[in-house]
């Protein structure tokens, strides 16, 4: 079965160059504004899109990505809002793969199965759910993939060869380096260590490696573009989108172009990366 | 609930950390192959003679255990009802039971060869227990402490500090002790290398909840052979407050294939269960948080709620998962004290008894002054004293003055 993000992989395969991934909390500020953001995405160069589901209690993220979780909760945000704002992005855009990144609980209170049913008739093509391990593989991990969504598991300097067919065995999409031992918005990563850790797990599967945390300028996303197969921003565009808005933190018009023109500039680094590592 | 019942309470967790539907390894790969490396680690240490050996010469003469347990007497009469014996563990070097769980992963840590150590704290009782064995292992301690407890549980850290702890005040979520945790193991994600995480309760990924209770198990192992000396049988009842539920845990699990041994938790009502509470089991259900899947405050869409108790120590929203599996297999009954009965109950037993209990503590007494009475005068009623009240008499202090006005 073929999705959104195999495709994508196989385009950007044939245009020699790696993917610019993004990462921005679904309902933040407001579900309308976020809405506005997501779809300004593609165009401003955005080739896969990852979208937070926000939780009270974001146990592996840095102080903004925890900040963005709660202006989204407080505008309002429930998982089947964030679904819906997937249904209104897909309305324009049937090729740019979606992503939910998030925390099984409230997964599991919306009820797995219903779940996994809805986010795929919204069109979201892969889940990232950090507690989950592959030591808890049955609670969604297998279910998702028989639903036709692509599991993408996160694999971490401290996933050593003896670990790594385990986390790669239900994995499918890509794999998601966790470039440092830390939270997100934390420390830079360092290239060359990057590049050797790609290489690493490239030995145990054939699937795309993204990477990411740490990435926040053009160039850092244009050297881990050289060596892998997308970097992923988060943490930078999450503080862009807080310092466009106002002093009650509301959007303002300055908030959706905030974002997009990283996104351009950030896109323009990983476009002009050397052929990324295969 | 559960058609099921196992033929004995006392077996769990399974390999993956389950207790029925409960506990588990939800926790970010960051972390897993520690937590893998610790669960061999704990097997290693625990099939080890010598570890025991020197785990029991420091309960012995560090912590001073065994630690008595005591007739109440004047309570006793006061209520009428049940003979109420309290397990001492308020005398144990650092005022609580805490310091049981906190030397038998210092050691394990020191086995792992790891030389910081990390903990979470709400009324500062876990967090004084690790900043001592920090101080007596040289080991470097931090500890994180929501901003609300740090203002509410002043003397404790003070304590802390003065031990060489340095405390981390949390101001992110609702600054309590669930924010604590949420802090704690985003230290423990990028300290991974060298950092042992001491969790204080019995939650948190697989194994935590089986070691913390293994730790804790010598309060009811205690009271086996205590209730045997004076009575000559085992107790009808035990009672213990619970917030994660180690000290309640530590008492129960000897006695879980105990038929005859009715068994009460006690959940912090807070305000009253319709309102501001933090009695997880009464008020939550079955969700998934700090690695493992328990009964949790929680909004509909999955959301963590905030939880409420005058007691910093059981101001969290979830419970350790084997209480929960005890709920639903009946085993154990949970009932909740609002912090009105526990005020009450402090005062109770320190002019009955002239033992000021930890707020914590005063809530399974204010069960006790309702199970009591109902109960005849030769059935033996055990209570966890899990720690003691001097830390909470400047907050009662303010309370009091408060309700004078």
């Amino acid at each position: 079965m073929t999705t959104r993000i195999d495709a994508r992989f196989a385009e950007l395969a044939k245009e020699g160059r790696s993917a610019f991934v993004t990462f921005l909390m679904a309902g933040d500020p407001d579900p309308k504004t976020s809405l506005d953001i997501i779809k300004a995405l593609p165009k401003a160069g955005a080739d896969i899109i990852e979208i937070g589901m926000p939780f009270t209690d974001p146990m592996a993220d840095g102080p903004s990505i925890q900040a963005a979780g709660l202006r989204a909760l407080k505008g309002g945000m429930t998982l089947r809002k964030t679904l819906e704002m997937v249904r209104g992005f897909r309305k324009e855009d049937d090729t740019t793969p979606l992503v939910l990144m998030g925390y099984y609980n409230p997964i599991y209170i919306y009820g797995v199965d219903k779940f996994l049913a809805d986010a795929k008739s919204a069109g979201v093509d892969g889940l990232i759910i950090v507690d989950l391990p592959p030591e808890e593989d049955d609670e969604l991990c297998i279910p998702a993939l028989k639903a036709g969504l692509n599991f993408i598991r996160l694999a971490t300097p401290t996933t050593d060869d003896k670990r790594l067919p385990a986390v790669l065995a239900n994995t499918s999409g890509f794999v998601y380096y966790v470039s440092i031992t830390g939270i997100t918005g934390a420390a830079a990563a360092d290239s060359k260590a990057v590049g050797d850790a790609v290489a690493r797990i490239k030995r145990h599967t054939k699937l795309p490696v993204c990477v990411g945390f740490g990435i926040r300028t053009p160039q850092a996303a244009r050297a881990i573009a050289e060596k892998a197969n997308g970097a992923v921003v988060g943490t930078a565009l999450v503080d862009a989108l807080r310092d466009s808005l106002d002093t009650q933190g509301q959007a303002t018009s300055k908030t959706v172009a905030a974002v997009a023109d990283l996104v351009a500039s950030l896109a323009q680094g990983v476009r002009g990366a050397k052929q990324a590592a295969e | 609930m559960n058609p099921k019942l196992p033929n004995s309470f006392r077996t769990g967790p399974d390999e993956r950390g389950h207790f029925g539907n409960f506990g588990g390894r939800f926790v970010a790969e960051t972390l897993m192959p520690l937590i893998l490396d610790l669960e061999k680690a704990y097997a290693a240490a625990k099939a080890d003679p010598s570890f025991q050996t020197e785990m029991n010469g420091y309960l012995k003469d560090y912590v001073g255990r065994p630690s008595p347990l005591y007739f109440a007497e004047r309570l006793t009469e006061h209520l009428g009802g049940a003979k109420i014996y309290l397990k001492r563990e308020e005398l144990n070097h650092t005022g609580s039971h805490k310091v049981n769980n906190v030397l038998g992963q210092i050691m394990v840590a020191r086995r792992m060869g790891k030389k910081r150590i990390i903990a979470e704290t709400g009324a500062g009782q876990h967090g004084v227990a690790t900043a001592t064995l920090c101080a007596r292992f040289g080991l470097e301690c931090v500890v994180y402490m929501g901003a609300v407890d740090v203002a509410r549980q002043a003397p404790n850290v003070f304590r802390m500090e003065m031990l060489g702890a340095k405390v981390v005040p949390v101001q992110s979520g609702t600054r309590t002790l669930k924010d604590a945790m949420n802090e704690a193991l985003r230290d423990w994600v990028t300290n991974v290398h060298n950092t042992f995480y001491c969790i204080g309760t019995v939650a948190g990924p697989h194994p935590y909840p089986m070691m913390v209770r293994d730790f804790q198990s010598v309060i009811g192992e205690e009271t086996r052979k205590q209730m045997q000396e004076a009575e000559g049988r085992l107790p009808d009842s035990l009672v213990a407050c619970i917030g994660g539920g180690s000290n309640a845990m530590g008492l129960f699990h000897p006695f879980l294939d105990d038929p005859s041994v009715e068994i009460f938790g006690v959940e912090a009502a807070g305000h009253g269960l319709t309102q501001l509470h933090a009695a997880s089991i009464a008020g939550g259900r079955a969700g998934v948080l700090h690695g493992n899947r328990t009964y949790l405050l929680m909004d509909d869409d999955g959301q963590i709620q905030d939880a409420h108790s005058i007691s910093a120590g059981l101001d969290y929203p979830g419970i350790g998962p084997e209480h929960s599996w005890l709920h639903e297999t009946g085993r154990v009954t949970y009932l909740s004290a609002t912090d009105d009965e526990a005020l009450a109950a402090f005062m109770l037993l320190s002019r009955l008894e002239g033992i000021p209990p930890a707020l914590e503590s005063a809530h399974a007494i204010a069960k006790v002054t309702e199970l009591a009475p109902k109960r005849p005068k030769d059935h033996l009623m055990v209570v966890n004293l899990s720690g003691r009240g001097d830390k909470d008499i400047p907050q009662i202090t303010e309370i009091l003055k408060g309700k004078k006005q």
